[in-house]
């Protein structure tokens, strides 16, 4: 079948940015990133169960400077990913549709991640793995 | 009685092909995330140290190795199941669709097969 352009209706650029859609969007974009982490997850254990000198490698790179970055982004693409999926939950069983509701679960998933973050950072940072 | 005009029947238009199935398996695989991905990140804080004999005594012991392998292949079934949906939607040609959904699938199991066979390595390791 030819693929011709047809004209849109302008669905996406008619609505006002808010933070409904942004946490919408986060949402996948952390989830994207995390399967990411997946990867780095299974390399982390195939170098565990290799032996010293590739752990000790592999979390060589871990410790360099942009694996400290993707290793901080995993923490709170975690923590959100995590928090928001729980919102979703609960919105398929039917609670939290108010506005009220909707605006303060999503900022508590917002702010509970970076929450979160920072405590497993500081824990980390307290234990001396750092 | 089929309401679907022979047209879009051909051309496999209309239904989705699928029923609640991928909606499902992501919100029950979520569900299970929850304490699974939680274990695993506070054993991770909690272990007294991150060097090469701790991690591995650490996945040496039976729960926590059989709880590790649970966790990748849940990891795995929703990650895979979250990133079909983003190929769905962003790539429209059929071919590179098609190509897209198979890479995925291919990149899951390799990668959650290699992860797990490390963990068993450990486990059943001296």
């Amino acid at each position: 079948m030819p693929v011709r352009a047809r004209p849109l209706s302008p669905h996406l650029l008619i609505y006002r940015w808010q933070i409904g859609n942004t946490l919408s969007i986060l949402h996948r974009f952390t989830g994207v990133f995390l399967a990411l982490g997946f990867v780095a997850l299974s390399f982390w254990f195939v170098a565990l169960a290799t032996d010293d000198r590739s752990y000790r490698s592999a979390t060589h790179l871990f410790a360099s400077p942009l694996g400290w970055l993707a290793l901080l982004g995993w923490t709170f693409a975690f923590f959100y990913h995590l928090l928001n999926g729980v919102r979703h939950l609960l919105w398929d069983v039917g609670r939290g549709f108010e506005r009220v509701e909707r605006r303060l679960s999503g900022w508590l998933a917002v702010i509970g991640a970076v929450v979160l973050t920072l405590c497993v950072w500081v824990l980390l940072w307290h234990f001396e793995r750092l | 009685m089929s309401l679907r005009s022979p047209l879009g029947r051909v051309l496999g238009l209309g239904s989705a092909k699928s029923g609640t199935g991928h909606w499902w398996g992501q919100r029950v695989s979520a569900i299970a995330l929850v304490p699974l991905s939680l274990w695993f990140v506070f054993s991770l804080l909690l272990l007294p140290d991150l060097d090469f004999a701790t991690t591995r005594a650490w996945l040496h012991w039976p729960v926590s190795g059989f709880l590790a392998i649970l966790l990748v292949i849940v990891v795995a079934y929703h990650s895979y199941l979250g990133t079909i949906v983003v190929i769905e939607d962003y790539v429209h040609a059929e071919g590179y669709k098609l190509l897209g959904l198979l890479l995925l699938r291919f990149l899951h199991v390799l990668v959650a097969g290699a992860a797990i066979f490390a963990i068993l390595r450990i486990a059943f390791g001296t």
